[in-house]
């Protein structure tokens, strides 16, 4: 099977948009928590509503990652690196499931009612209980810390390929074919 | 595929380029998290002058600590269905899960020493949307931002001595807020009454409802209490009020009106601490009727963080700024006592009237 320089663009779109997305919604995140400024109220109702698309975005990313051709990482990356390149790309995608899964169960088990986009009610993930809110909602805290923290080892490790190996795998997210 | 190897110096700035990038972005977040940077006020500091104010009492609200569950039902008149479109305000019956309680921090507060009194509610609709809000007794705040009200919680720390805000403090802090004003004549007026059933509550923000046709009408709640008030009369018991309101349960419902009353156009919809002229017109929505009460410990209300932001479509909040800084407050007290667990109900023998 031949596969790809550069990933399809399904892939690409999806990923630049969930990388945007997904930064807005940790800086949101830990921002609102804080915050008691009159904007607080839209920004929690927008990161719920936001979150679910992205769980509904990560879900058809998967999907498409797993049937799509995809490009090798070059032959000659040491084997280590190549290990923690498979391993933090498989830890990304845990967490954008888990992230807003907990988010949602966590609304679920504090017994309040989600509604998105303010137009359409969900159902509850969870039962009510007290217990299981606190404990998701740390989870909600520390899983995001663990996303940002990937996300920036993901980013170095992309602008090491792209300015320091040159050696196209950035470019492969880019979409730049590279003449053979 | 391989490019020719880049000078040292140009490898060693193109590592710097990426340092900067990341660190940049730390940063950028550290800042947004508050853990960095200028002191802000946030929901955390909230909540703390709270805790410094009445105590940490673990599992317990960080304000209006002690209360009593109690469930009814709302039956709506249909009086406000033409400016909202939130099923609660359809005619017909929607159950009601509530609480009352006192505005102390500390659950051992004996009921009459805290001058102000709460019912929250929260109503469920039939498609899962729900309608929670929190009401107190002063029709009014004594401040109306959430700068003012924080130095306000400040002003009312008790002192050592007496276990009583410093009168001296709190009346240099009305002298500095002449906005209090509209406050200080409630304060000099009420008149405590013998029962939580005989109190009025007041929503004391305006909310916005919002019509099938999208028109939106500004309004403030509150329920008057149906039955006659009697003036309290201290019995020594420190649960007075919730010993009252479950022998009363016991003879007769309690109900209130839900009365809207409708801003006009100029009047202040996004300052709590300016009253409405008398003269506005008031609708009666429907009437609140409880019929049940338990102790909160192990009690349907215990777990439930009754943030006023918590709306159906159809009603919204309008831009009062303490308002929209409520929510954040209430979810960090919420997160800091769930996280404490529920309290053991053997170790509070004084809380809670017997259901
Ligand atoms: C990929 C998606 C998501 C990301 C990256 C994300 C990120 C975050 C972050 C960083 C925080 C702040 C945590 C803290 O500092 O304590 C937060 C809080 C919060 N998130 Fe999410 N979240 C996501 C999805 C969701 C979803 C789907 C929901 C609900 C449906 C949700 C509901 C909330 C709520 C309500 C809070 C504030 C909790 C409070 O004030 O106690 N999140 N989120």
């Amino acid at each position: 099977m031949s596969r790809p320089q550069i990933f399809p663009w399904p892939l690409r779109l999806l990923h630049w948009l969930m990388a945007v997305a997904l930064l807005g919604m940790l800086f949101v995140g830990v921002g609102m928590v804080a915050s008691v400024e009159g904007s607080q109220p839209t920004l929690v109702a927008w990161h719920k509503s936001l979150g679910v698309v992205l769980l509904a975005l990560v879900c058809l990313r998967l999907v498409l990652r797993l049937l799509l051709p995809t490009p090798p990482l070059p032959a000659d990356m040491p084997g280590v690196q190549k290990l923690a390149a498979h391993a933090s790309h498989w830890l990304l995608y845990a967490l954008m499931f888990a992230q807003p899964l907990v988010g949602w169960a966590m609304q679920s088990a504090a017994g309040y009612p989600l509604v998105l986009f303010g137009q359409w009610p969900l159902p509850a993930l969870l039962a009510e209980n007290a217990g299981h809110y606190s404990l998701l909602r740390e989870a909600h805290a520390w899983l995001a810390y663990t996303l940002f923290a990937t996300i920036l080892l993901h980013l170095a490790a992309g602008l090491y390929h792209g300015l320091i190996r040159r050696d196209g795998v950035l470019e492969a997210m880019l979409g730049k074919q590279r003449p053979l | 595929m391989k490019h020719s190897p880049l000078p040292a110096s140009s490898q060693l700035l193109r590592f710097g380029v990426i340092g900067v990038v990341v660190t940049g972005l730390a940063a950028g977040f550290a800042w947004t998290a508050g853990w960095v940077g200028p002191q802000r006020l946030s929901a955390q500091a909230f909540v703390d002058r709270f805790e410094e104010n009445g105590g940490v009492h673990p599992g317990y609200r960080r304000a209006h600590a002690k209360g009593l569950c109690v469930s009814g039902w709302f039956e709506s008149s249909g009086a406000a269905a033409g400016l909202s479109t939130a099923e609660v305000f359809q005619p017909g019956r929607l159950p009601v899960l509530a609480r009352l309680s006192i505005g102390s921090g500390s659950p051992h507060t004996p009921d009459i020493a805290s001058p102000v009194r709460s019912l929250a509610l929260l109503i469920e609709q039939s498609n899962g949307e729900q309608w929670r809000t929190a009401m107190n007794t002063p029709p009014v705040l004594p401040v109306g931002t959430p700068e003012a009200f924080f130095e306000q919680v400040g002003a009312m720390r008790p002192d050592p001595a007496t276990g009583k805000p410093d009168p001296a403090t709190m009346q240099a802090f009305f002298a500095k807020h002449p906005e209090s004003a509209s406050f200080l004549r409630w304060a000099a007026s009420n008149q405590p009454s013998s029962s939580f059933a005989t109190t009025r509550y007041h929503g004391i923000h305006a909310f916005n409802l919002i019509a099938a046709d999208g028109s939106i009408q500004p309004v403030r709640w509150a329920l008057q209490p149906l039955a006659e008030a009697e003036p309290l009369q201290p019995d020594g018991d420190p649960n007075q009020l919730q010993q009252e309101f479950s022998a009363r349960l016991a003879q007769q419902p309690a109900r209130w009106q839900l009365l809207l009353t409708l801003a006009e156009p100029d009047d202040p919809v996004a300052d709590s601490s300016q009253a409405w002229p008398a003269e506005r017109a008031q609708l009666e929505a429907g009437v609140v009727v409880i019929e049940r009460a338990e102790a909160q410990l192990g009690g349907a209300c215990q777990d439930v963080n009754f943030d006023p932001l918590v709306l159906p479509s159809g009603i919204q909040a309008s831009a009062d700024p303490i308002l929209r800084a409520r929510s954040s407050a209430y979810a960090e007290s919420f997160r800091r006592r769930t996280r404490e667990g529920a309290p053991q109900a053997a170790a509070q023998p004084e809380q809670g009237a017997k259901p």
